[in-house]
């Protein structure tokens, strides 16, 4: 049972060096969690902030006995983010590989494709195994079954599947938070750093629907995606994805260790997420085959 | 960069509009076969593999080319249409294959060598590195660009590459970077890339209350509209929303693309083709916005300014209101 791993993905909020210090170093201490994604995924504009901060969380990690993923940018646009991706790809440290950018400076070398590279397909799964994919973490949209049909075709590598956090929909050339405060992106004035699980979105009726994070659309609603073991192995799916919120992670990461050591049932962990302080309600559509705000039956 | 004339890329949903679309002065025609291999898998739209090779045959006798757009994912499982849909592409002697996913740049690659391929906008590459490496691995021999890139930017693309650029100028405006957004699909299940539609019809509904109408996609409001105020159709992210204090377009307002203004800016930045969006457009409509992009475009490359293109197509665009877009760096 212990075969099913977890991951914690890359932080996609402005959080501030020092939150991120105190976030990781709990991680370290007291999450069960095996591999854990750092770095800027979502805006290169914040690069700068969390820079400094990165060396210190990485030693943390790794004194932690975490396995330490370096996470790239997801649109690089600028000579200085572009130069990130490279810089990057060099690490011996495995990284996560978020744009087609960073392909040609990795491969042949391991990588993680992220959820914001398409990976729609077995062909173009071993397409990238091929060039050193060694998990590959599909869109959010792509259905639990369809990464288990991916998954057997491609024993090659470890399929991961995007289980818990809010889900990111969309990115733009625009800054959303610039937007809605009268301002551009080239003079943003970090306005996003105000909202550290996103700022939610929600329709002329009060419906809850999106949330913003900068140039970067995400889901309101909180996927939760809870998964019985077993139907995790009977698909080849060996990794959980969890996306950080502010939100108790480790806490997060205690009831899907549980989950995925069969001490715990899925409806359990269920209630168990829906106990913690989430920014939106519990959703697990897209890993069902259905819209992504849909809530299921269990896998 | 370019001296050589800029091409004028038309679109066309059906073979009658392929015709038109030729006749009003298209350099070159786009279209798709008639399922989910592209991404306007609409209803009654799009080409069988017979209509193909008759629109290929009219085109060639006319002097203009056919880019053959199967730019959808392929399905897990089902990655044999896509290829099918290459094979047959190249088979019609189309002038190109504009694709998207690895798999069918990979198919078309090793097996049909001949036939020039597109880096579609769907594979949003938009950086020397990205480009590179569809070159290197594929042989692209041009990218469509994201429309969310400036001016300047697109320029410093084209210093930086030796494929060839292709940038919209008219007609729908996608606000978020194509092939990496999931909207359609999270409200209502069906999104560009898993079936070639966003924010399908079927989904969509116009429920008239006493004050006026509100449109709604899969049950979210995506808009409200007093009595008498024209109706837009409710695509996702051009909706209006609540987010901090404000009640806004948040993430674009109801605007069409037409940067007929612009055409002068972009051969200067090294642009190759000028792409007009509108695959599910009539015959009529694509007439007309291809004649005003001709005359647009030939005046352009006689030295001249653009000419009031605005005033050629009053009218032509959704809801009326139109945005050059992110060409204009204010924009983000």
């Amino acid at each position: 049972m212990s075969e099913i791993a977890l991951t914690l993905g890359p932080v996609f909020f402005h959080w501030s060096p020092d939150r991120l210090l105190d976030f990781y170093r709990r991680i370290a201490d007291e999450a069960p969690i095996g591999r854990v994604h750092v770095g800027e995924v979502v805006c290169g504009k914040r690069m700068p902030f969390s820079d400094p901060a990165w060396p210190a969380i990485i030693e943390r990690l790794e004194r932690g006995g975490k396995e330490v993923v370096l996470s790239t940018l997801a649109a690089p646009a600028t000579v200085r983010e572009r130069r990130s991706i490279v810089d990057l790809c060099g690490d011996e440290r495995l990284v996560e590989i978020n744009d087609v950018s960073g392909l040609p400076s990795r491969s042949g070398r391991p990588f993680v494709t992220g959820p914001f590279l398409s990976v729609y397909n077995e062909a173009s799964a071993k397409f990238l195994i091929q060039l050193g994919a060694r998990t590959i973490c599909p869109p959010v949209e792509f259905s639990f079954a369809a990464i288990g049909a991916m998954s057997l075709k491609c024993p090659e590598a470890l399929f991961e599947i995007f289980a818990f956090g809010r889900l990111p929909l969309a990115l733009s050339g625009r800054c959303y938070h610039a937007r809605i405060h009268g301002l551009h992106k080239d003079s943003c004035q970090f306005t996003c750093e105000r909202d550290p699980d996103g700022l939610s979105v929600d329709t002329l009726d009060d419906q809850q629907f999106l949330a913003v994070n900068g140039v970067q659309t995400l889901s309101n609603q909180v996927q939760a995606f809870c998964p019985a073991p077993d139907a995790l192995a009977s698909k080849g799916v060996k990794r959980l994805r969890l996306s950080p919120q502010t939100c108790d992670m480790v806490e997060v990461a205690r009831i899907y260790r549980r989950l995925a050591d069969g001490r715990e049932e899925p409806e359990d962990a269920r209630f168990a997420l829906s106990c913690l302080d989430l920014p939106g309600t519990l959703v697990d559509g897209y890993a069902n085959a259905r819209p992504g705000w849909h809530v299921t039956a269990p896998a | 960069m370019t001296t050589k004339r800029m091409e004028l890329v038309c679109p066309a949903g059906t073979p009658a509009t392929l015709r038109a679309a030729v006749q009003a002065g298209a350099d070159s025609i786009y279209c798709g076969f008639r399922d989910e291999t592209n991404a306007r898998n609409f209803p009654g739209l799009n080409f069988s593999r017979d209509e193909l090779a008759e629109g290929v045959r009219f085109a060639h006798d006319h002097g203009s080319k056919v880019l053959v757009a199967i730019n959808t994912f392929a399905r897990v499982d089902d990655v044999h249409i896509w290829k099918k849909a290459a094979d047959m592409a190249a088979e019609s002697g189309a002038d190109a294959i504009i694709a998207a996913d690895f798999a069918v740049l990979d198919h078309v690659a090793r097996n049909h060598g001949q036939i020039r391929l597109h880096l579609s906008v769907q594979a949003a590459a938009a950086t020397p590195e990205a480009i590179g490496f569809y070159a290197a691995q594929f042989g692209i021999r041009r990218v469509v660009l994201p429309r969310v890139l400036s001016l300047q930017e697109i320029a410093a693309l084209n210093r930086a590459i030796d494929v060839e650029t292709e940038a919209f100028v008219f007609g729908g405006l996608c606000v978020m970077i194509e092939g990496r957004c999931y909207l359609s699909s999270y409200a209502t299940g069906k999104s560009p890339n898993l079936n070639g539609v966003c924010s399908p019809p079927e989904m969509v509904s116009y429920d008239e209350g006493p004050s006026g109408t509100t449109t709604r996609l899969s049950g979210f409001t995506i808009d409200r509209y007093g009595r008498g105020e024209p109706v837009g159709y409710p695509t996702l992210c051009k909706g209006k929303f609540k987010a901090g204090d404000k009640t806004s377009h948040l993430f674009e307002d109801p605007v069409s693309l037409n940067a007929g203004g612009m055409i002068a800016g972009l051969k200067a930045a090294g642009v190759t083709a000028l792409k007009i969006e509108g695959r599910q457009r009539g015959k009529g409509y694509v007439s007309e916005v291809v004649r005003a992009f001709r005359k647009a475009v030939d005046a352009v490359e006689k030295g001249g300014e653009s000419v009031d293109i605005d005033r050629l197509l009053a009218g032509q665009s959704e809801g009326a209101r139109q945005t050059a877009g992110a060409y204009e760096k204010k924009w983000r």
